[in-house]
């Protein structure tokens, strides 16, 4: 069902859904970027719906809101455990179609990986439904087209601006009554999304061994700082690694949180006795890159990364991750080319 | 030579920023830009006036501004007929237009490029030297003031009268936090080492902590970002020269940009009142000048007017250190 509204139209549905649900959507936070007076766009819970950045694509995904930075899991005692609490209220999260895409990714991961499905990111999970954000122009370094995650149909609803108004097509009946309580006119509509972004990659569809050690990723040794911001600020990226604090006045009681955790930092492979499997930052680069647009497509079929472009943006050395994956394309050729 | 500068006034046209030359007849044109910031324009203006009246040089000086040396002292009417659209576009303030610089005994307010391009820069160096050249401008007396984007102080403020240095209070989102280390890392090899991590997640040591930003460059969640107020660091009184060269000394922590503005043209009443009448063009250090009176006296005219935030932290007595080359 699709509808029309004004502004004064879409704020009604949008107050009427902030009743039963919180809702999740990119916000300005003023002063809060890297540097002096620069602000950050990231996710963060909204009560009014002016408050959503429409116009730039956010610094940071909507992840939070699956796998937060940082969650605390549970809390021990000595012989007992607990997990803690999260805020039951139902969620609807605001995103663009790459990010939609991404959601697949994470599902992946922690729900269809194994023979068990992640308790705690399930429980996350069952409480979130998606309001896509379509998209009218590409995002600064964007290659989401070449990666096939440029639009989506996974949405409960979706919202678009057209004109001076609003644009929704309401696909989860339990969303309906909102919009038809509210919405000026019905209409059918079709979410907005691209055909061209910015930067075009080419995939290789299979890679030799001999990539594993090849020069190709001496420079990114070279380049890199080993920052993760590029981990951080990615939708699909889910790993994380645990801590368990011993409370200090105490010492037998304490929680085990999990916190994001990226393959680029320091630590990411060290293991019991001191071995680190990958050293050097271009190892790093490569197990990244490899993991994105190859492994993960041998275990489940397709590319892991979505094209969004935030890792390109946000990396404070300038190395591109799309044009990596058009160097490795060509790599793979040469190599190819040369048996 | 021409007979129309047998006669000159030249304690006069020093007051109007043009240098007394060694070369016997001849002067410079000194510019001030402050914060070392200037348009296109008028440094196009400023060639031409080396190519049409000097001997086609420009020193850049030590102070941020410029110099244009070689020219005759009988074109220095021109030369100003020439400066008026500078003074003009730089807003600088002038007792009559056409008189061209109408005092040269403050310096030129110095500044590092700041946060405009530097990706430490805690605040916009080159509008605040633009705010405090309007409000102390112009003036006779020998003053030196100097700002600095962050606690790397590349502008060297220490050596100055007033040194401003810029300052953020990094906040912490403990919920961002995953521990990577990075703030750590960088706190202790680019800064103090005020950071340290308890239980999984960082402890900041207020005491230690110099206010860089460090922290919020480096770290990649935006657990880290910067206080929405700029604050800054106000060293006294540091200084070079023959007597005593010596380095300021911290007066005050986390205070705001209106206040040292207050601070620094409060000083002037205080110099008026206390300069040496020997001083040679009334030209003396206010170091010296504190030397003599004792800080209480100063303190006591600089701080009329001025509400210091809660935040902060006055040092109560200032002991300066330095070279003492007139005492053996």
């Amino acid at each position: 069902m699709g509808y029309r509204m004004d502004r004064t139209e879409w704020k009604a549905v949008f107050d009427e859904l902030g009743k039963t649900y919180r809702l999740f959507a990119p916000v300005r936070k003023i002063g809060e970027g890297r540097f002096t007076d620069v602000d950050v766009i990231r996710y963060d819970f909204v009560e009014d719906p002016d408050e959503i950045v429409w116009d730039e694509r956010s610094d940071y995904s909507f992840k939070d809101s699956l796998i937060p930075l940082s969650e605390t899991m549970f809390f021990f005692t000595e012989d007992q455990v607990k997990e803690a609490s999260i805020d039951e209220r139902p969620v609807i999260v605001f995103l663009r179609p790459c990010d939609l895409n991404a959601v697949k990714r994470l599902d992946q991961m922690y729900m269809d990986n194994g023979p068990d499905n992640d308790w705690f990111y399930e429980r996350r999970r069952n409480k979130i439904s998606f309001a896509l954000m379509g998209c009218d122009r590409a995002c600064e370094n964007s290659f989401c087209v070449d990666m096939g995650a440029n639009k989506s149909d996974e949405y409960a609803f979706s919202i678009d601006m057209e004109g001076d108004g609003f644009v929704s097509d309401v696909k989860d009946e339990k969303f309906v009554k909102a919009f038809a309580d509210h919405a000026g006119s019905e209409q059918a509509v079709e979410p907005h999304y691209i055909t061209e972004s910015e930067y075009h990659v080419e995939r290789p569809e299979d890679v030799p061994l001999s990539i594993f050690n090849d020069e190709m990723w001496d420079e990114y040794t070279r380049r890199c700082i080993n920052c993760g911001r590029c981990n951080f600020v990615c939708p699909t990226c889910t790993c994380f690694t645990t801590q368990d604090v011993f409370y200090t006045d105490n010492g037998r009681v304490g929680e085990r949180r999990r916190v994001n955790a990226s393959c680029m930092v320091d630590g990411y492979t060290d293991v019991a006795g001191g071995l680190q499997f990958r050293k050097t930052n271009g190892e790093r680069m490569r197990f990244k890159v490899l993991h994105k647009v190859y492994d993960f497509r041998k275990r489940f079929g397709y590319d892991m990364c979505v094209g969004c472009g935030r890792c390109d943006s946000v990396c404070p050395e300038y190395i591109s991750f799309a044009n990596c994956i058009n160097k490795l394309n060509r790599r793979v050729e040469e190599l190819e080319a040369e048996k | 030579m021409d007979t129309s500068i047998r006669d000159i006034d030249k304690k006069k046209f020093k007051k109007y920023a043009f240098r007394y030359s060694k070369e016997r007849g001849e002067t410079a044109a000194r510019i001030r830009i402050p914060g070392g910031h200037i348009e296109y324009e008028n440094l196009e203006r400023i060639a031409k006036i080396a190519e049409k009246y000097g001997n086609g040089t420009i020193h850049v000086s030590l102070r941020q501004g410029v110099e244009v040396p070689g020219i005759p002292l009988e074109k220095m009417e021109d030369v100003k007929a020439e400066l008026q659209p500078i003074i003009d576009s730089m807003n600088i303030n002038q007792d009559n237009p056409g008189e061209g610089y109408s005092a040269s005994g403050t310096r030129n307010v110095m500044a590092c490029i700041g946060k405009r391009v530097c990706p430490f820069g805690c605040y916009d160096t080159t509008a605040l030297a633009q705010r405090i050249e309007k409000a102390i401008f112009p003036h006779d007396l020998h003053v030196k003031v100097a700002m600095t984007g962050c606690s790397n102080d590349c502008a060297k403020v220490r050596m100055h009268d007033f040194g401003i240095i810029g300052m953020t209070e990094p906040q912490y989102n403990k919920g961002r936090c995953v521990n990577c280390g990075a703030c750590v890392k960088w706190c202790q090899k680019r800064s103090v080492g005020a950071l340290e991590v308890v239980n999984g997640k960082i402890k900041r040591d207020p005491k230690k902590c110099v206010g860089c930003g460090v922290c919020v460059a480096y770290c990649p969640t935006r657990a880290w970002s910067r206080s929405k107020e700029h604050y800054f660091r106000l060293t006294l009184l540091g200084r070079t020269g023959k007597k005593n060269p010596r380095l300021a000394e911290d007066y005050m922590k986390w205070v705001d940009e209106d206040s040292i503005v207050k601070i620094i043209k409060n000083s002037y009443d205080y110099c008026e009142k206390y300069i040496s009448p020997e001083a040679p063009d009334r030209k003396e250090h206010i170091g010296y000048i504190v030397d003599r009176t004792g800080f209480e006296e100063f303190e006591k005219y600089i701080l009329r007017d001025v509400e210091l935030g809660e935040k902060v932290e006055k040092n109560p007595r200032l002991y300066w250190g330095g070279k003492h080359y007139d005492r053996w």
